[in-house]
């Protein structure tokens, strides 16, 4: 068999929205919330590294992130974990032949639900 | 009564290792004509070195997909109209995720090579592929299978687009139709670069131009391979 070598330099490609379907949607925001995540776990993990700092240190934290901008950054992680957790069930159910011919009804139902509840926690989070 | 459109037509030219480039030639046509017709005239009255490939001219070979305005297309049936509007542009460039030969044509032999090791069939009975796949081997009326191995769900797939290694949505939907996942076939399609690469963007449905629906056929094909790999954790035949 011939060898095929990889093309890594086309990954860029795969963020390209542009004369793209539905599907192709999908897939580009699977991949930038799932990206998304990733950086949070990372930087969530280094905040975590705060306590160890003290009383003093974890109480300036928690002052800082009641800031409105580190609030509206709460916010995209809680969408990208909607949209990636509800878009991986459609990706889960699909793969395995279950309801492959409606994935795009599945796609815009599931995104229903995620614009509903990333509503529901962005009023709760901005008016408590 | 014919309309007349004048349009330009943006033409991916590459000539061995000589750099890319797009040739403009603006035309008169009846927007009713298919993009084809186009490339054709270009070819017959502007160019003679512009190299491309067709034959039928109904779309049965699958000789002549292009990506037209970014989008894969079997150029034989789609309409000027559908694609452009009177002065307006249609840039037509060779299909992604296969070597260039020379301008519009692309070397497909990989392709055709690993569609004859699924053991896709270009003649299969009626019942099998009216039914997606279930094969009734008595039934003894023949038709083309829907594949016409035009390779545009291969251009259009993101996977394939970082992985040539990738056996690609074609390969896949001939194996899923063959319906006989020998231990030949197995190794291919059960496998990192088999089913498994499938990353669900079904780009490939859309651009199918024969309906074969290649994505669904990958998602049964995956059904197929854990119904086989449970029966054999438990012994069953």
């Amino acid at each position: 068999m011939a060898k095929h070598p990889q093309k890594p330099i086309n990954l860029i490609k795969w963020f390209d929205p542009r004369n793209k379907s539905l599907g192709s949607w999908a897939f580009i925001l699977n991949r930038i919330t799932g990206l998304g995540l990733t950086l949070y776990l990372f930087l969530h993990l280094i905040m975590l590294g705060q306590l160890a700092g003290g009383p003093e240190a974890y109480d300036g934290f928690i002052a800082l992130v009641k800031n409105p901008i580190f609030l509206a950054g709460e916010l995209l992680v809680i969408a990208a974990a909607f949209i990636h957790g509800l878009n991986g069930i459609r990706i889960g159910i699909t793969s395995f032949g279950i309801a492959g011919g409606k994935q795009k009804q599945l796609f815009i139902g599931l995104m229903t639900v995620a614009i509903i509840a990333i509503i529901y926690f962005a009023i709760r989070m901005f008016t408590h | 009564m014919t309309q007349t459109w004048s349009i330009t037509y943006e033409i991916f030219r590459k000539k061995g290792s000589q750099a890319a480039h797009y040739d403009r030639f603006e035309m008169k046509v009846d927007p009713d004509e298919y993009v084809l017709d186009g490339i054709e005239r270009i070819w017959a009255f502007h160019d003679r070195s512009l190299v491309f490939s067709h034959a039928c001219h109904h779309s049965t070979c699958g000789a002549c997909g292009m990506v037209v305005n970014g989008v894969e297309k079997l150029t034989c049936i789609t309409p000027i109209r559908s694609v452009t509007k009177d002065g307006g542009v249609i840039r037509v460039e060779p299909m992604r995720n296969f070597p260039v030969i020379s301008d519009l044509s692309v070397d497909m032999t990989v392709f055709y090579q690993r569609m004859e090791s699924v053991g896709h069939q270009p003649v299969v009975s009626i019942a099998h592929e009216d039914s997606k796949g279930k094969f009734d081997p008595d039934d003894d009326l023949l038709r083309l299978s829907d594949c016409i191995e035009c390779g545009l769900c291969i251009s259009a797939c993101p996977i394939a687009l970082t992985t040539p290694a990738y056996l690609g949505p074609a390969v896949l939907a001939g194996a899923q139709q063959s319906g006989d996942l020998n231990l030949c076939v197995l190794e291919l399609v059960d496998s990192e670069n088999g089913a498994w690469r499938c990353h669900s963007a079904y780009e490939c449905t859309e651009v199918c131009p024969s309906h074969v629906d290649p994505a669904w056929r990958i998602m049964d094909l995956r059904k197929k391979l854990v119904s086989r790999r449970i029966k054999k954790f438990f012994g069953v035949k």
